[in-house]
């Protein structure tokens, strides 16, 4: 059994997670300042309030899984990705205490200075993790086993593109979450706004993609080599259905379904991503196999994980079941 | 302007500073669940309803420190890779599974139950809101188990092997968490971490007590945090002696730093004070009773104790901080112990509730915990150095291929953003701390801004004694 492939799909699994999980929370905090009726802010606010710790949760199984099962990636990743994850750290301290802040602030000044800083620490978290995400895609210098780049080598255009491609892409989670968790006005508003990101998501899914083939030659390569392109072209078809379906989904007022057109459109995403970096972890010279831990750390984690992971899942989906439903004014006193 | 310190004294300023936030937090929250699940279970159990005015006062509390635990603790996971980057590499093998294990059997069981726990009173049953609660205060034991197994072994490393690329990997899983040091510093940390709630607890409703003495809540919460003071503080003062002498066993040089003793010897001295003075390898100005350190650490009046010169003087640690932290500990700790068995004389002479000193000692030992906790780190993590993994890897080769103008930057991001916003915690902390007790403790909210009070709960009319107490102060 190569352990090494097992946690290689863990940890795939473990960022998929956060990314769907806390891209929807973090999504509100960047519409948050497009909403401007206070109760409206409020149910925003409380149709994430039960969650978004245990979002988060699965970030620092991201790295702590990291950590223990490829410490080679890690060790050369975080210093290479410093300014973004820096930012990224000090971002989400702003919006995580403002979950409990804004209740607590006495007037109305100080409430809308923590839901700026909600907003500002939902919009640079998010923008850090894009940029992050190009600056892996675009590849890190690696001398030996460390980091060999510069202070800024994580600063491109490109990275900076996927910043602004995961802005958009959690603002459209954030506004189905809404679709699906609010009623009336805040729903109206937010149908309007998925629309619109649905456009710009499509736009920005494409241009990455076809910019990050010309970043590494193994990525042209992996998807455009024969016979691959045959196995790999559902891919991008599945990405325009599922765009269609979603706009469509919209129009028609559903409510859970473009929720999970948008997950369902970032997973293919992902898988695409994947797809590109494989065998890499560190792209372009660290295969997952030279990152990984020695398989006695290997296994004693996944000894554990095989029991805990399901139990999490189960617990999480009760967590969500108990806090079903519309968020309303009137239920807010629990 | 950001080369203030050279980058490996940015990245140990930044640790330092980071996490001496972050354990405040934790410490609190593992005392605060612990609290608020002993409340719920004895609502549940008698039906009494001023359990849950306390469970509602405190859970606000701890929502607060919680969420300020959460987004510290984020920063310490990342910052071992960008700032300590070829520590990681190394030692990821080992550390990184039980780091793993934290994370999988504790900080998901805390932040899967914490909606339910705050959110959640009116959507599920009493028991299963009680369990919600009892898994949050599970969640944080397990997170100290492994936690200090982490710590501990980077004190007292075992059951390791080294393989070919310089990485430490596990040779016995079994030594690797219960490495020498583990289970004294586990109950040493734990024990702190109740005691440092139980003096927030008691200091809180001192205060209330002193404004008012018949507030059945606060008398309830006071009488509850004197009675773990005064079993909790001796009990801590015997497990830190046993962690002492574990200290002796396996790095005596710091402990010889902390005693403060530069000479080795028999029948060494106890120095109560003094100014450690390394340049000229003494102590000025000691004050010292003959024989007792020899006593405390090795039982035995003239028992030898190693000094700091039977270490090479490039391996001290700082020894004037790991001496003077380490005395501050101990000196919270002892009046810790005062506190809990004056709270027993009062108590059995009927004065709990009436001992105006008492409250005002209480009031102002509110902080000690915290403090306490503070200084013991110190004392331990300082003493540690100049290592990170003790005697197998130095500090100045486990950090990150970093440049000084970007740790000295975000060392300077991180003090600025933690004064404010934790700044901001803990003024809201005070104000939550200020607000009366009262007959209109509700539950967290979700929602909007506070309504005036006067809604009065049914419920509120079946404890008797509270009624009667508060009946004046609803409007407040």
């Amino acid at each position: 059994m190569d352990y090494v492939l097992i946690w290689a799909a863990i940890m795939a699994f473990a960022v998929f997670a956060y990314v769907v999980l806390d891209g929807f929370d973090l999504g509100i905090g960047l519409l948050f300042p497009f909403i401007s009726d206070q109760d409206e802010k409020s149910n925003a606010m409380n149709s994430i309030a039960p969650f978004w710790d245990g979002n988060e949760t699965w970030l620092v199984l991201g790295g702590g899984g990291l950590y223990a099962t490829f410490p080679l990636a890690f060790a050369v990743i975080m210093p290479a990705l410093y300014a973004p994850l820096i930012v990224m750290l000090l971002a989400l301290i702003f919006r995580g205490v403002a979950f409990e802040f804004r209740w607590r602030a006495r007037s109305d000044a100080a409430r809308n200075r923590w839901d700026l800083g909600f907003t500002l620490g939902s919009f640079f978290a998010t923008f850090s993790q894009g940029v992050a995400l190009g600056a892996l895609v675009q590849g890190i210098s690696v001398v030996d086993r460390g980091y060999s780049g510069g202070w800024w080598e994580w600063l491109t255009p490109f990275s900076i593109t996927t910043g602004v491609a995961v802005v958009i892409g959690y603002g459209l989670l954030g506004a189905c979450w809404l679709i699906y968790k609010t009623e009336n006005g805040l729903q109206a508003f937010c149908r309007q706004a998925a629309v619109l990101l649905t456009w710009a998501l499509g736009v920005m899914i494409a241009v990455v993609s076809i910019w990050m083939l010309f970043k590494q030659d193994p990525y042209m390569r992996r998807w455009f080599d024969y016979p691959n392109y045959w196995y790999l072209s559902p891919v991008p078809l599945l990405v325009l259905l599922l765009g269609v379906y979603l706009l469509w989904a919209l129009k028609k007022g559903r409510e859970l379904s473009p929720f999970l057109s948008v997950i369902g459109l970032f997973a293919l995403s992902y898988f695409g991503l994947c797809i590109s970096f494989y065998p890499n972890i560190v792209p372009p010279s660290i295969t997952i196999w030279q990152a990984a831990a020695p398989e006695s750390s290997l296994k004693f984690l996944l000894v554990g994980s095989a029991v805990l992971i399901p139990m999490i899942l189960a617990y999480t989906a009760y967590s969500y079941w108990v806090f079903r439903g519309k968020v309303n004014s009137e239920d807010q006193y629990h | 302007m950001f080369e203030l310190f050279d980058a490996v004294l940015a990245a140990r300023l930044q640790f330092a500073f980071t996490i001496a936030f972050h354990i405040i937090f934790p410490a609190l929250s593992i005392g605060l669940a612990s609290y608020l699940m002993v409340l719920q279970a004895l609502w549940l159990k008698t039906g009494r309803d001023i359990y849950r005015r306390a469970w509602r006062y405190w859970v606000k509390i701890f929502a607060v420190i919680f969420g300020m635990g959460v987004v510290s603790g984020i920063v310490m996971s990342y910052q071992i890779g960008t700032n300590w980057s070829v520590f990681s590499d190394k030692t990821g093998p080992i550390l990184g599974p039980l780091m793993g294990y934290e994370v999988l059997s504790a900080f998901f069981l805390e932040a899967g139950f914490l909606g339910v726990m705050l959110f959640g009173s009116n959507r599920v049953g009493r028991k299963l809101h009680f369990l919600a609660t009892t898994m949050v205060a599970i969640g944080t034991m397990i997170s100290g188990f492994w936690i200090l197994a982490v710590n501990s072994w980077m004190q007292t490393p075992a059951g390791y092997a080294i393989n070919d690329v310089g990485q430490f990997i596990a040779a016995d899983w079994w030594q690797v968490i219960f490495n020498p040091s583990f289970p004294y510093r586990f109950v040493h940390m734990m024990l702190a971490a109740y005691l440092t709630t139980a003096f927030l607890v008691g200091g809180v409703s001192a205060w209330h007590l002193l404004k008012d003495k018949t507030n059945a809540a606060a008398k309830l919460m006071f009488s509850m945090a004197m009675w773990m003071a005064l079993i909790v503080a001796p009990i801590q003062i015997v497990a830190g002696d046993f962690h002492g002498i574990n200290t002796l066993q396996h790095q005596p040089m710091k402990i010889a730093a902390m005693e403060g003793h530069f000479e080795s010897q028999n029948g060494a001295p106890l120095i109560l004070f003094g100014w450690p003075d390394v340049a000229a390898k003494t102590v000025h100005g000691k004050v010292a009773i003959p024989k007792l350190g020899s006593m405390i650490l090795t039982h035995d009046p003239d028992g030898y104790l190693a000094g700091l010169d039977a270490f090479p003087e490039a391996d001290w640690p700082n020894v004037p901080l790991v001496f003077w932290s380490f005395r501050i500990m101990v000196a919270i700790g002892m009046c810790m112990a005062m506190v809990g068995l004056w709270s027993m004389v009062a108590r059995l002479r009927g004065r709990l509730y009436e001992s105006k000193w008492l409250h005002r000692v209480a009031v102002t030992m509110a902080p000690s915990g915290t403090i306490a906790i503070l200084a013991g780190w110190i004392t331990t993590e300082v003493g540690r150095q100049p290592y990170t993994v003790y005697g197998l890897l130095r500090t100045v080769d486990s950090v990150s291929p970093l440049d000084a103008p970007a740790v000295n930057a975000s060392l300077l991001a991180f003090v600025l953003v933690y004064f404010v916003v934790f700044g901001a915690g803990i003024y809201y902390l005070f104000q939550l701390f200020k607000h009366t007790p009262s007959l209109n403790e509700r539950d967290i909210k979700m929602g909007q801004p506070r309504r005036a009070a006067g809604i009065t709960p049914i419920q509120g009319l079946d404890d008797h004694s509270w009624h009667s107490a508060d009946k004046n102060k609803e409007d407040h």
